[in-house]
């Protein structure tokens, strides 16, 4: 298992469940290496499922959008399924601001999204 | 680097606060203002779904003044001057770049460009902001918040 710094994996029935150290993701570099662990981990579920728990962020910027856009199309193109729980309102919000929440798989508690993988 | 000095004394009449302060044009830079801006907003009393909206417009335009305006050029600074009040939160942040159009800016909500990872910046902020406006030159943003009391 790799050594992380911004995320916390743990797997529930061949699923990666990701939480994030940060509460707040906006710095450049934390993003930076944030994504380099993300895509690291897609490599590593070699089409499995990841679902990203949100429970402890409480802000995210365009920035980190732009990383989980790129980690969505990463997971499609290796064939896994990537999905995402426990956004809080105003996060949700500028998901759907920016249309993303067509985009990504988002349920609503990490049970609801354990249930969606099986 | 950065030249951080209060333009008025805190507590005037209307107990408003004010705050204008140069920022170094690097990566990280907004924290030199965005922890004191998100202090004062609390204090002021705004609820936090609205200090959420004006920390991520005033973030995204800090990183866009900072990276797309002055082109991280150590040289050149993004200044940047606060007001809040309990019922207006006003930030101008002028970078020294050329400018842009904020019109050229793609939509990036059309379906063939939902996926592509950057351009959400400008929309996020005209949409969690009550009143967004440019200079003509294009290197200034003008944001306001009003909240109703």
């Amino acid at each position: 298992m790799a050594n992380y710094r911004r995320i916390v994996v743990t797997n529930t029935n061949g699923v990666a469940i990701v939480s994030f150290n940060d509460k707040k993701i906006l710095d450049e570099a934390s993003i930076q290496e944030l994504g380099s662990e993300l895509f690291g981990l897609v490599e590593e579920q070699a089409g499995g499922g990841i679902l990203l728990n949100f429970d402890n962020v409480e802000f995210l910027s365009s920035a980190a959008l732009g990383k989980l856009i790129t980690l969505d199309r990463k997971v499609k193109a290796s064939k896994g399924r990537l999905k995402m729980c426990n956004i809080r309102p105003e996060i949700f919000e500028v998901f759907q601001i920016t249309k993303l929440n067509k985009v990504f798989d988002i349920r609503k508690d990490a049970g609801d999204a354990l249930k969606a993988f099986s | 680097m950065s030249n951080s000095s209060p333009s008025s004394a805190d507590g005037s009449a209307d107990s408003s606060w004010q705050k204008s302060i140069d920022l170094p044009s690097e990566r990280g830079a907004s924290k030199l203002i965005m922890d004191e801006l998100l202090d004062r907003l609390g204090e002021h009393g705004w609820p936090s779904a609205d200090i959420f909206s004006i920390h991520l417009a005033a973030e995204e335009a800090i990183v866009n003044a900072i990276v797309h305006g002055n082109k991280l050029d150590d040289t050149k600074k993004v200044h940047v001057e606060c007001l809040v009040s309990p019922t207006l939160a006003r930030i101008e942040i002028t970078d020294e770049g050329d400018g842009f159009n904020p019109a050229d800016v793609p939509d990036c909500t059309q379906d063939d460009r939902l996926d592509v990872p950057s351009g959400r910046g400008v929309m996020l902020i005209h949409n969690f902001m009550t009143k967004v406006a440019y200079n003509a030159k294009g290197n200034q943003v003008v944001m306001e918040k009003s909240r109703d009391k």
